[in-house]
């Protein structure tokens, strides 16, 4: 037996790896929902056909799984003449794909709120801008809030899957230290525990402000 | 845009692709029932009165839900070897999304069997049903009936996730099989295009499949 075992050095790769994981997350959930407020607000408000159409495509990032996502752009940049590095494409493609969840969390949440509501505050003169900055928003965002919050942390455990194209993120790292140590159950152990760690309270929160928003 | 696409190799090998999905929604289908069995096992044990199972099945749920689905696939294909249990791919990836399928499932059975009145247990129960027949007859066609399109999601999810078995090295399913022949030409635009639009449909035929079968299972 090889006695290689996990040393503080393996560990710390992890963490760095972890730190990827995060970043690759922070640049997906904030491309994500940006373009999600923006399409969410279009397929919620938009009338007839073009809203049915940004829908339907939309759909085909929610239809095909993620990893085959991500391997067709990365074989497409290439031949767009594009010289994208592997992190960016893996934010290109995590950030659509986020913005194909959060627009139908934006467009739920906008239908959510009333219209005689919003009729309400065009009565008080308010403009169609000034209904929607603080009527519509901020009582959508009750609705909508818990929901993103899960979209953001399948985001982060999604990023997983950009290990296909060399980007060295947190399970990639632990592959790595395997090879080494070939002690795969400690050190995915590790690892999940890690992820455990980065998820569970987000998750806890979120569940803790739909509770605490749906009583009231 | 100096690239020449060559879509002919791909339309010579879409037999095998469609073999490969065949193993696609296998895999799928194996996975959501093992899930929906495990599922509603947890829902039991996570409000049941025992804390032992109780704690277990919230810890199955809560790792389930708060890692990737891939990372439980690697721990199946690379974890599981420490115990001396060598899965294959194909066991491997069906165990790992099977069990990621179950802790979703758990919180959706756990929601679902909350809607029912537990006044229809009771009544069976005074029928003169045994506690496991008022389950299985009353109490678990009515959840089946509220949890049934979480379950085709689920299963559409099941569908998607199937494509990592590419990391765990599956060359039968339709990810697989598209691998396969992607490393024989270097045509990967090409082929992974082709495997997209193959998933999308199976997705969609399955979305379809499950409203049919909606209509005549509640018909009442």
């Amino acid at each position: 037996m090889f006695d290689a075992t996990v040393s503080l050095q393996d560990v710390l790769f992890m963490l760095h790896g972890a730190g990827i994981t995060l970043l690759l997350t922070f640049w997906a959930v904030l491309g994500g929902t940006v373009l999600g407020l923006g399409f969410g607000l279009l397929r919620a408000t938009a009338p007839g056909w073009p809203s049915l159409a940004l829908g339907a495509v939309l759909d085909v990032f929610r239809s095909v799984p993620l990893l085959i996502q991500i391997i067709l752009v990365n074989a497409f940049a290439p031949i767009l003449g594009l010289d994208l590095s592997a992190f960016t494409i893996g934010c290109i493609v995590l950030a659509t794909y986020g913005a194909a969840y959060c627009t139908e969390i934006v467009r739920a949440s906008v239908l959510a709120v009333p219209l005689p509501t919003r009729r309400a505050a065009r009565s008080l003169g308010m403009t169609w801008w000034d209904d929607l900055t603080a009527i519509v928003l901020p009582m959508a965002l009750r609705v909508g809030l818990p929901g993103w919050i899960g979209l953001a942390l399948g985001l982060m455990k999604d990023s997983a899957l950009v290990l296909w194209i060399g980007i060295i993120e947190l399970l990639r790292s632990s592959q790595i230290v395997i090879t080494r140590t070939q002690q795969p159950l400690l050190v995915l152990g590790i690892a999940g525990a890690i992820y455990f760690v980065i998820s569970f309270p987000i998750a806890r929160a979120g569940a803790w402000f739909e509770r605490r928003w749906h009583d009231q | 845009m100096h690239y020449n696409f060559h879509w002919r190799p791909v339309l010579q090998a879409l037999p095998q692709m469609l073999a490969g999905c065949v193993v696609t929604v296998e895999i799928a289908a194996l996975a959501t029932a093992i899930g929906i069995a495990a599922g509603v096992a947890l829902a039991l044990g996570r409000t049941s009165a025992n804390r032992t199972a109780a704690g277990l099945a919230l810890a199955w749920i809560e790792f389930g839900r708060n890692t990737p689905g891939l990372f439980q696939i690697y721990l199946a294909y690379f974890g599981l070897g420490s115990f001396g249990l060598h899965l294959s791919s194909f066991a491997a990836l069906t165990a790992g999304i099977a069990f990621n399928n179950a802790s979703y499932l758990a919180e959706t059975f756990r929601g679902g069997l909350r809607a029912i009145p537990a006044t229809q247990a009771r009544a069976a129960r005074s029928l003169g049903m045994s506690g496991p027949q008022a389950f299985r007859l009353i109490v678990l066609p009515q959840l089946f009936r509220i949890v049934y399109y979480p379950i085709t999601n689920q299963m559409t999810l099941s569908v998607l996730m199937t494509a990592l078995g590419l990391t765990v090295g599956l060359d039968t399913d339709l990810a697989g099989v598209t691998q396969q022949l992607n490393v024989l030409t270097y045509r990967t635009f090409e082929y992974f295009s082709v495997a997209a639009l193959l998933y999308y449909l199976i997705a969609k035929a399955m979305m379809l499949v499950s409203r049919l079968l909606a209509r005549r299972l509640f018909r009442y």
